[in-house]
């Protein structure tokens, strides 16, 4: 399974969804490899990807993809990123 | 490459401006990148870039209710890798549709797209902890944002 977190510059926010998507993945005892990217990279850093986790403002950046998108409001809220992946992975 | 951002909790005063009156969200931006070129960070440029990027995406900087992680791409402009703090007086609005006002904007330098990965992974320990942006947003004293900011990095708290 692969997850990227995407943000504008690839520096930061993306990394914290990381991070975070990380500790969600831990709770759900799902084994996954979570990459950041920016909105640049985003079309190589998701070819194969099965999730795209990225805030409401860069849904519509992210251009064509068989991923699913997941829109994160709080980076910092694991049982919000928690529950969304899990329906995402589920 | 190795890099080591100062323990969060080791800010210097340089880094932390507190009870700021900006009166939109590119004033706000530009009291931390103020900071960050204080703190020897970044070179003014870096405060135009960090607003462009919000100009070129939108708010999305605004990754959780009250607070905004500021930054840039890596450039000439980033002398060494740095965090600054900034407590706005009035909170600001960012036009994000959910973590709007702004009252804790946090700037982030990075020389290299690489060299965020220790400083961030400590900001995760922070504010996982939800009570900690209404508290930074409240404090009086750049000490007592430094205790904050070291209070959830604490070994078996994480």
């Amino acid at each position: 399974m692969k997850i990227v977190a995407l943000c504008g510059a690839g520096i930061g926010t993306s990394e914290i969804l990381r991070v975070n998507a990380l500790r969600a993945l831990e709770r759900l005892d799902v084994e996954a490899e979570v990459a950041a990217s920016d909105v640049a990279g985003v079309a190589v850093a998701a070819a194969g990807a099965q999730v795209i986790l990225t805030s409401p403002e860069l849904v519509s950046s992210i251009g064509a993809t068989n991923a699913d998108i997941v829109v994160i409001t709080n980076y910092f809220d694991l049982d919000e990123i928690t529950a969304k992946l899990e329906i995402a992975v589920g | 490459m190795t890099y080591e951002l100062p323990p969060l909790g080791a800010l210097p005063d340089e880094a932390i401006t507190i009870g700021a009156h900006a009166e939109d969200w590119r004033a706000a931006i530009r009291v931390v990148a103020d900071a960050l070129v204080a703190s020897g960070a970044a070179e003014d440029p870096y405060g135009e870039r960090m607003i462009a990027l919000v100009e070129q995406f939108g708010p999305y900087i605004v990754i959780a209710p009250g607070l905004a992680l500021a930054h840039a791409r890596p450039g000439p402009d980033v002398l060494a890798p740095g965090l600054a703090l900034v407590t706005l007086a009035e909170p600001v609005a960012f036009g994000h549709a959910h973590n709007d006002p702004v009252s804790v904007v946090i700037g982030l330098a990075a020389a290299e797209a690489d060299q965020h990965v220790a400083s961030v992974a400590g900001l995760a320990n922070v504010f996982n902890d939800p009570s900690v942006i209404p508290a930074l947003a409240e404090a009086a004293s750049a000490d007592e944002i430094r205790r904050l900011l070291s209070r959830a990095a604490e070994p078996g708290l994480s």
